[in-house]
């Protein structure tokens, strides 16, 4: 397969993954704003939406304050945010657009198609119909176009390019939520029901609030939010899911440059795989996750370096 | 006077063509209702499926639908039949023209066409002279402009030679009518078309470098922002092979390699979607990014087909277009079977006195222009458009040549106020490579606006599917 194919395979995938990822992060931060608390906390997880995309500059030079309505319109609809959802399927589709003819017909007409209801957008509507409601339909979008992708392709290195791309984009979200929200949580002084709320809201934005429940049936407590998100390999958006998935999809598309990259993926699945919460919490859960994203983001450069784009 | 114009459904007193009246009758029983529904069904089906195309000079990356129409054009199995066997002998006669200039030169020692009108030519290029082509095939895929003037009187408007396009409309054309109407399809014995691409791979391969057993065929593009980008993807897709662009590919040791995702591939043949000028930086023009350094060496070594070949537009050039009959002449003895519209060329004094003095009767087009830009239709301009055009061609009057403006049949069409005759030509696509050949049919285009002769879909043109009738 051509080098460039894979190079727009793998960020559609990344893009695909981000929208639906960036759709979930705003719809528990808008639910959270929904339930009663001083109006600092509520700025804060508005806030904590820029950190988490590493925008607050570019934010604060176009809108200044940070509020639910600003932080919305940024996130959703600006054109001059790369990280917006509005970006996230446009870029998406143009990367299925130079490769069109490696998709599916139905990948390919659901990347277009959200595309350009997307592009037909208004935010003034969206606030009108409701936010949950336009959040609801970017992820139906997206559960879409990855239903038709998996549900139709041909399981061949295009397919694995897609998953790469999906995998290590996800588990970049994973830690990242985990870290802004861990940290903004441990140092609440909060005491009261809310602190629930706002862990409850972290696991639904990574769809894990029912896995917690199955996996522990007990209250919810920040060690094991941590080891849910981290080190349980059979929830899908776990640091550990992610790897294992990635070694596997490594080991398929291995080429003749490509043993330093598949090493350093394996070394971190070994660890995770081996790993015990206490330990990751002794050492510092801010630690950990850092270094655990400067290794996907060494990973994603082997990856570029060995398949994708000379 | 208001000219008459054939048209292609109706006879004179009204009544529909004895291959056309089964179509006639399902239309005047179809409600409204049910045709308006499906026009829009189709332009949003095209539209989700981005079956669309550039516009040069338009906001970059904006995408426009060429617009369906969804009245077919219908021509009977006998008159194909001549185009079939007319475009063949045409085509041959054009390939054995290429062949000669760029060899031996017969054509112009036996004095049947000017020298100076090949090799002083700009689509000339002396880097193919004496270069051995795969089965001494130039242009492996040609579309033929025909247009029709009269009951079988069809006529070649232009032999377009370098990278035509069109024929994924023709494939998605049809598809589309099959999805909207298909009791259509079981009360007519329409020829199929959609086994093009296959056609198009077998003919790709047959062409291969010498002794290549299994040749790895790829499809070139300038990249996505083309206008005919999707009819790139759509041919790649397709025949099964890889859609690549210019950085894709590199050249070492005279071998044309891809970059993929297990290391350089050897490609054997391109079918490409470059104009010669972009093919290769090194020779051509320097500031190409679309190009492969080091390809026309390649090529010239025999290590690689280029499909069409480079140099192929000296031979659809409008200058060279009056000695096509001549051609089919000299290299094949026979008469041609498709005519020629009669055109003056304004380089010769006796032509351009003619044309200034009957301008407003003419069509004058550049030499070298192409999708329906830089030309003059007499009977549609006003006297300021005419005067404005009559100083250009003074001013460099072998820059353009002349035709007189032929009554374009027309084919019921759906517009704003309902149905209304508009113009419409054909473009079949002529495949040559050990044998000449093509599906039944082609891409027939549409003037969308009252009266216009222009079809081209820079221009407003629409499509149509065209059902060749198998009895």
């Amino acid at each position: 397969m051509l080098s460039r194919t894979a190079d727009h395979l793998y960020w559609m995938s990344r893009y695909i993954e981000r929208a639906e990822n960036l759709a979930r992060l705003l719809d528990v931060t808008h639910q959270m704003s929904l339930v009663p608390k001083s109006a600092g906390m509520e700025n804060q997880n508005w806030g904590a939406v820029l950190t988490l995309n590493s925008v607050e500059e570019r934010f604060t030079e176009s809108y200044g304050e940070v509020t639910a309505k600003n932080v919305l319109h940024f996130m959703v609809m600006d054109p001059n945010n790369l990280s917006s959802i509005y970006n996230c399927l446009r870029v998406a589709r143009e990367n299925a657009h130079a490769v069109r003819g490696t998709l599916t017909s139905e990948t390919w007409e659901s990347c277009n198609v959200s595309w350009i209801e997307m592009r037909d957008q208004r935010f003034e509507q969206i606030m009108i119909t409701g936010i949950g409601q336009f959040l609801e339909w970017v992820k139906l979008r997206v559960a879409l176009i990855r239903g038709v992708t998996f549900g139709t392709m041909l399981q061949d290195e295009a397919y694995h390019f897609i998953r790469l791309g999906g995998y290590i984009e996800r588990a970049d979200n994973t830690a990242r939520i985990l870290d802004v929200k861990y940290h903004v949580l441990d140092g609440s002084t909060d005491e009261d029901a809310s602190d629930f709320y706002q862990w409850g809201a972290l696991l639904r934005s990574l769809s894990a609030f029912e896995g917690y429940r199955k996996v522990y049936r007990d209250v919810i407590t920040p060690a094991r939010v941590a080891e849910l998100l981290i080190l349980n390999r059979d929830m899908p958006r776990s640091l550990h899911a992610c790897m294992r998935r990635m070694v596997r999809v490594l080991e398929a598309i291995g080429n003749s440059q490509s043993a330093e990259t598949e090493r350093l993926a394996g070394m971190l699945h070994a660890q995770i795989h081996y790993a015990r919460i206490d330990d990751v919490l002794k050492r510092g859960l801010h630690e950990y996750l850092t270094d655990f994203m400067d290794r996907i983001y060494a990973l994603g450069d082997g990856i570029g370096r060995d398949f994708l784009l000379p | 006077m208001k000219p008459t114009f054939f048209n292609e459904m109706n006879e004179a007193s009204g009544e529909a063509r004895p291959h056309y009246r089964a179509y006639a009758d399902w239309l005047a029983a179809t409600p409204e209702e049910r045709i308006a529904r499906k026009r829009v069904e189709a332009d949003i089906a095209f539209h989700h499926e981005g079956i669309t195309f550039a516009v040069y000079g338009e906001e970059a990356g904006k995408e426009r639908l060429i617009p369906f129409d969804i009245i077919p054009r219908i021509i009977p199995a006998g008159e194909w039949r001549m185009l079939h066997e007319g475009l063949r002998q045409r085509v041959k006669a054009l390939n054995a023209f290429l062949r000669d200039i760029y060899h031996d030169q017969e054509i112009i020692e036996a004095g049947r066409i000017p020298r100076e009108q090949v090799i002083d030519n700009a689509q000339f290029r002396p880097e193919m002279k004496g270069v051995d082509v795969a089965a001494d095939i130039y242009a492996h895929i040609a579309g033929v402009d025909l247009v029709r003037a009269g009951a079988g009187e069809f006529y070649v408007l232009e032999d377009n030679l370098r990278v035509p396009s069109g024929v994924s409309y023709m494939i998605e054309n049809r598809k589309m009518m099959m999805r909207l109407f298909p009791e259509l399809f079981s009360r007519h014995e329409i020829a199929p078309v959609e086994h093009y691409p296959d056609m198009l791979l077998e003919n790709l391969r047959t062409v291969a470098p010498r002794g290549v057993e299994d040749p790895t065929v790829v499809v070139l593009t300038p990249g996505a922002y083309n206008s005919a980008y999707f009819e790139h993807t759509f041919l790649a897709q397709q025949m099964g092979v890889e859609l690549v662009e210019g950085r894709d590919l590199f050249v070492r040791d005279d071998t044309v390699y891809m970059r993929t995702t297990q290391g350089p591939q050897r490609v054997d043949v391109i079918y490409r979607r470059i104009d010669d000028d972009f093919l290769d930086p090194q020779v051509f023009r320097k500031d190409s990014m679309l190009g492969v350094p080091g390809l026309l060496a390649a090529y010239r070594a025999g290590r690689v087909t280029l499909a069409n070949a480079i140099g192929t537009g000296v031979a659809d050039d409008k200058s060279i277009y009056p000695y096509v009959p001549e051609m089919i002449r000299f290299y094949l003895g026979e008469e041609p079977i498709l005519d020629n519209v009669s055109t003056y060329l304004l380089r010769r004094p006796d032509d351009l006195a003619y044309a200034l003095d009957h301008l407003p009767e003419l069509v004058v087009k550049e030499v070298h222009g192409a999708g329906g830009y830089g030309m003059l239709v007499g009977p549609a301009s006003t006297k300021e458009e005419i005067d404005a055009f009559r100083r250009r061609i003074v001013a460099a009057p072998e820059k353009y040549i002349a035709q007189p403006t032929l009554a374009l049949s027309n084919c019921p069409t759906f517009v704003e106020s309902g149905v209304a005759p508009r113009h419409v030509d054909l473009r079949p696509f002529v495949l040559s490579g050990r044998h000449i050949d093509m599906v039944p049919g082609g891409l027939t285009r549409v003037a969308l606006r009252q009266g216009s002769l222009v079809v081209n879909s820079s221009q407003g043109g629409g499509t149509k599917d065209t059902w060749i009738l198998e009895n």
